[in-house]
């Protein structure tokens, strides 16, 4: 199968719940994301949703209910050897005693994919992409936050994913690098047909990318919808989520 | 308690299963090998130096005394190559590299690095754990050659010039050379490589499961440490006993 042939995963999250030391985080959760969907994940800090993310990924275990990818459960053995799935980490999570390109190539030279002449070329063009070019000898501890947050999305790339999850991909980058990420998020989902799940508090990028939003509160799901059906929500926490601005200096005129 | 030495009997086995990955990951191997000569070579040297010193000064005069002295080449001998050497240095390693392992695993663990690998399908122990392992195997056993050497060699100083012991080189070296075989070595050998696999498993062990930012390092590294020492010295008893029956 060549990278424009490949189709993303279906997700089916069934009765999730996650609790720790008798707080539960995550209660009931039910959704499903079809194959080549770009599918947010949006609510205020704490609400679970990046809990939610690692449980799709397989990093946490549920205390109940079940996920499937393509209707195989994500702890079935080997499931992730049949389906390339990446995560781009909210901490970027580089490794920090590897320089940025033998970060972004770690996927390719680990598991032998390619000679490594040609991870190097690939790294560079992923670099390039995220517009880190000529950044393959510095260590992570060089970069600011943003250029860590893009080296880590570079090295999701590489995996070439089927499922993409990315965890508060716009923070610490300027608003014109978070233009390009959430380009390159619609780029990798309509070349690829990647199914990614972005889970975020940004709600440009949100509105920006979304096929279908679903708003967290509590480690619950309020709702699921379009973005136009989101934007409509009644429920008065999402509405001043939604609406919330920076107007200190009317409101101390007023 | 129970648990942990389960996980950690867990992660050996784990370990073990992955040896045939070793070629492929040869290079950190002979990294882990660099830090570890690097880091400990020096130290290892001017301990075995001393405590091979101490012991003759300590034996010497108490033999020479009885008319006994031809025997202290034979005591510090054995002492180092069955005991002193094996221990002090597998207790030097789990505080010098030992935490080392702990701190920076555990780092990796915290700031969500092993999380990372885990995401790209590799495989931590593989990764991380396999190739420490192996280095510190090969490496504690060379400290333990070297350890003996030293040693020996500050026994012969301490004999031969401090005035209550007084005797000679050649007397000294006959006395050893009589007193321990390639056994002796290789039994102080045997316990090394065990120390070894203690010391790089509880490390990576306490490692990979820290939780909690930098004060969760912090604890990682002392249970690392404290755990290594004194599973090493509960085993060296039991090795002990092992090792003398299997002697006979």
């Amino acid at each position: 199968m060549n990278s424009t042939q490949r189709r993303g995963v279906g997700i089916q999250v069934r009765g999730l719940r996650k609790s720790y030391d008798g707080q539960l985080v995550l209660r009931d959760i039910s959704f499903e994301v079809a194959p080549g969907e770009i599918f947010v994940i949006m609510g205020p800090s704490g609400s679970g949703k990046s809990v939610l993310l690692k449980h799709l990924i397989g990093l946490e275990k549920p205390d109940a209910g079940e996920i499937l990818i393509d209707n195989e459960s994500i702890s079935s053995p080997g499931l992730m050897d049949r389906h390339r799935i990446a995560m781009v980490f909210q901490s970027s999570a580089l490794l920090n005693s590897l320089t940025v390109g033998e970060n972004v190539g770690l996927y390719l030279s680990e598991h032998r994919l390619k000679p490594p002449a040609e991870i190097e070329k690939i790294v560079a063009e992923k670099l390039e992409l995220v517009g880190l070019a000529g950044a393959q000898n510095k260590l992570p501890s060089e970069l600011s936050g943003g250029m860590k947050k893009r080296a880590a999305l570079a090295r999701a790339l590489v995996v070439e994913p089927e499922l993409l999850l990315y965890d508060e991909p716009t923070s610490e980058l300027d608003p014109l690098m978070a233009v390009t990420v959430a380009e390159e998020i619609l780029k990798l989902n309509r070349r690829m047909s990647v199914t990614s799940v972005v889970v975020t508090h940004d709600r440009d990028l949100a509105f920006g990318i979304a096929d279908r939003i679903a708003l967290i509160h509590n480690g619950s799901i309020y709702s699921i919808g379009t973005p136009e059906e989101v934007r409509n929500t009644t429920h008065p926490l999402f509405q001043r989520f939604l609406a919330a601005d920076f107007n200190l200096k009317q409101s101390d005129k007023s | 308690m129970f648990e942990n030495i389960g996980q950690i009997l867990i992660l050996m086995w784990r370990t073990f299963q992955a040896l045939p990955l070793v070629v492929r990951h040869k290079r950190k191997v002979f990294d882990q090998l660099f830090e570890i000569g690097n880091a400990s070579l020096l130290m290892a040297c001017v301990l075995s130096l001393f405590i091979g010193g101490v012991l003759a000064l300590q034996t010497g005069a108490a033999l020479a005394e009885r008319g006994l002295s031809s025997f202290i080449g034979q005591i510090v001998g054995l002492s180092m190559c069955k005991e002193l050497g094996p221990v002090m240095m597998a207790v030097f390693i789990s505080g010098r590299i030992g935490s080392a392992m702990a701190a920076e695993i555990g780092s990796m663990a915290v700031y969500q690095e092993i999380d990372a690998l885990k995401t790209l399908n590799i495989n931590p122990v593989h990764y991380l754990v396999l190739p420490r392992l192996v280095a510190i195997s090969i490496a504690l056993p060379i400290l333990v050659v070297f350890s003996n050497l030293v040693g020996w060699f500050g026994g012969a100083i301490v004999s031969v010039y401090n005035y209550k012991v007084a005797i000679s080189y050649a007397a000294y070296f006959n006395s050893l050379r009589s007193g321990v075989d390639f056994l002796d070595v290789a039994n102080g050998l045997i316990k090394s490589l065990v120390f070894a696999v203690i010391i790089g498993a509880v490390s990576c062990h306490q490692g990979l499961r820290t939780v909690g930012g930098p004060r969760g390092i912090g604890r990682s590294v002392t249970k690392a440490v404290v755990n290594s020492i004194v599973m090493i010295l509960i085993l060296d008893y039991f090795l002990t006993r092992l090792l003398m029956h299997l002697d006979r």
